[in-house]
């Protein structure tokens, strides 16, 4: 029963946090969306030229998406594609690639 | 341990506990179960290997696909160019087999008992299963161009809208078409299986004959009143690439085809071709829109954005182009790998007990070649809107490519070796 316990703390710790954390899977679920160009998990296709995510910093990984979104990042598409999430959303993400390895 | 110990939750007080069932916060269950997928395109591939990948192997998945090998529409249009082969598209479903577990079986599926929840095949097999995934893709209305109903016909005006055979057949038929000669491509009344495909298609033809059969003219007929994406970069490279070679008439609805004489019947005139290529009207794929699954208009199915099921049949998802789509939402590939990834979300929640996740997201982008080497790009983002019920474009986010540019170019094929990595790597 001491999983159970656990378990139920993590998901009021989220709750508390943020209301995004309403399900503990949102942060995978959002960066999979991104993994059609950048690769599953942010493995990317060695070789494709696209941006490896896996293990970057999250603190980078998120000013890099922050810099896309406020324009002072240049794109060809980057730009366009992050504007369609929230900050918070942003976050998530980051945290999620930050922890694969 | 299947559920959270009853004495243990009640521990959190009241609120909580409601709280956490409100928001299906209950980590303590694991998804178990089996899952019958039909259809290994975009949609079908990624939500196969995402279900096993995300349960770690506790959820069995089923794969039936009746083709040996999956062979990829996007970039499909450069092997009709003559830039790529079909080899360059075609990808083998091994990985998904023997790296991922996923059972494949080559077989069509011809039947779906709901309350039974079974799924018949072809060969005479039957299938049981927890959770279905449909992702049937597109099928053609012979009906709306009679003279093309037979197979015969079929053979001899092609469409190449499911990339394979037919593929390498156009792309023979222009190689034998004599210099001079005209390409014609009919373009169905919106909503089709990728928007702006056909105006690529165009663009490839007309790059192909410019350098190999100078004389030659592409005839572009769209039943449409105008381009149907990214129009103002298409016409931009019709007029400053292909301006003696491409021709665009808006509002030229097929009726019919002279199949002998190679000639598209429209409302008023016929127009002959040397190589007409016929993009017919499409519906669902036949295994969603015969079985019972609410349509709309007849032709698309209809389901719920937070997991992909059906809005009419519990426990059957539907995926990709066979759907009716969210606004301003295209049957892409880049948008069915997507909907793979919700509904393997949504499916594991509720194969656990828990409620979807409210606040799903997806992502499209499209890169259209515009010759052998630039490329334009439409990219557009979407979220759930509990108002509406359905997931809607973010006012400000996507977009097209500021320029057609040899930088997308590259990207496009890194887009393609990714997201085919993505399905069945």
């Amino acid at each position: 029963m001491k999983l159970s316990h656990i378990a139920a703390a993590f998901c009021l710790a989220g709750m508390a946090a943020s209301a995004a954390a309403a399900d503990p899977h949102l942060g995978r679920n959002l960066a999979a969306t991104c993994a059609n160009c950048h690769g599953t998990n942010g493995k990317a296709v060695p070789g494709s030229g696209m941006d490896a995510l896996a293990g970057m910093e999250k603190e980078k990984l998120l000013q890099k998406l922050k810099d896309f979104k406020s324009g002072v990042k240049p794109a060809t598409i980057m730009h366009q594609i992050s504007k369609g999430y929230t900050d918070e959303q942003m976050d998530l993400i980051a945290a999620y690639y930050a922890a694969q390895k | 341990m299947k559920n959270i110990n009853r004495r243990d939750f009640l521990k959190l007080g009241a609120g909580a506990a409601a709280m956490a069932g409100l928001y299906g916060c209950t980590s303590g269950t694991r998804a178990s179960g089996h899952v019958v997928v039909v259809g290994g395109g975009y949609g079908g591939a990624t939500v196969a290997k995402y279900l096993r990948m995300w349960s770690e192997g506790q959820v069995q998945v089923t794969l039936v696909e009746r083709n040996t090998d999956f062979v990829s529409c996007p970039i499909s249009n450069l092997v009709i160019g003559g830039s790529k082969t079909l080899a360059d598209i075609t990808i083998s479903y091994a990985n998904l087999q023997h790296k991922w577990g996923v059972r494949v079986i080559r077989d069509e599926a011809v039947g779906i008992d709901a309350g039974a929840r079974k799924v018949k095949l072809a060969q005479g097999g039957e299938l049981s299963y927890d959770r279905l995934v449909l992702s049937p893709g597109i099928d053609f209305m012979w009906d709306q161009v009679p003279a093309l109903k037979s197979a015969e016909a079929q053979q001899q005006i092609l469409h190449a809208w499911k990339a394979g055979p037919q593929t390498v057949a156009l792309r023979k038929q222009l190689e034998d078409m004599k210099d001079g000669g005209v390409y014609a491509i009919t373009i169905p009344k919106a909503p089709y299986r990728c928007p702006p495909g056909p105006y690529e298609r165009a663009c490839l033809v007309a790059n192909y004959f410019k350098t190999a059969k100078p004389r030659s003219k592409v005839l572009i007929l769209d039943a449409n009143e105008d381009v149907q994406s990214k129009k103002a970069l298409f016409t931009k490279a019709w007029s400053d690439l292909y301006k003696d070679i491409i021709e665009y008439r808006p509002n030229s609805e097929l009726k019919d085809v002279d199949v002998a004489g190679k000639a598209a019947v429209l409302e008023f005139d016929q127009v002959k071709a040397d190589v007409l290529n016929v993009i017919p009207p499409q519906r669902a794929g036949q295994i969603a829109a015969s079985t019972g699954l609410k349509l709309i208009n007849n032709r698309w199915v209809d389901v719920n954005w937070l997991s992909m099921e059906s809005t009419s049949t519990p426990g059957v998802h539907v995926l990709g182009d066979a759907l009716f789509p969210a606004p301003t939402m295209p049957k892409s590939g880049h948008m069915a790998n997507q909907h793979g990834k919700l509904a393997a979300a949504a499916i594991l929640n509720l194969l656990a007990g828990q409620e979807p996740n409210p606040a799903p997201v997806l992502m499209n982008t499209c890169y259209s070649f515009v010759d052998s080497k630039n490329v334009i790009h439409v990219a557009s983002v979407h979220q759930y809107d509990a108002a509406t019920k359905t997931v809607q474009p973010v006012k400000g986010a996507g977009g097209v490519s500021a320029a057609r540019n040899e930088l997308e170019g590259k990207i496009a094929m890194a887009w393609a070796q990714n997201i085919w990595a993505d399905m069945l790597t």
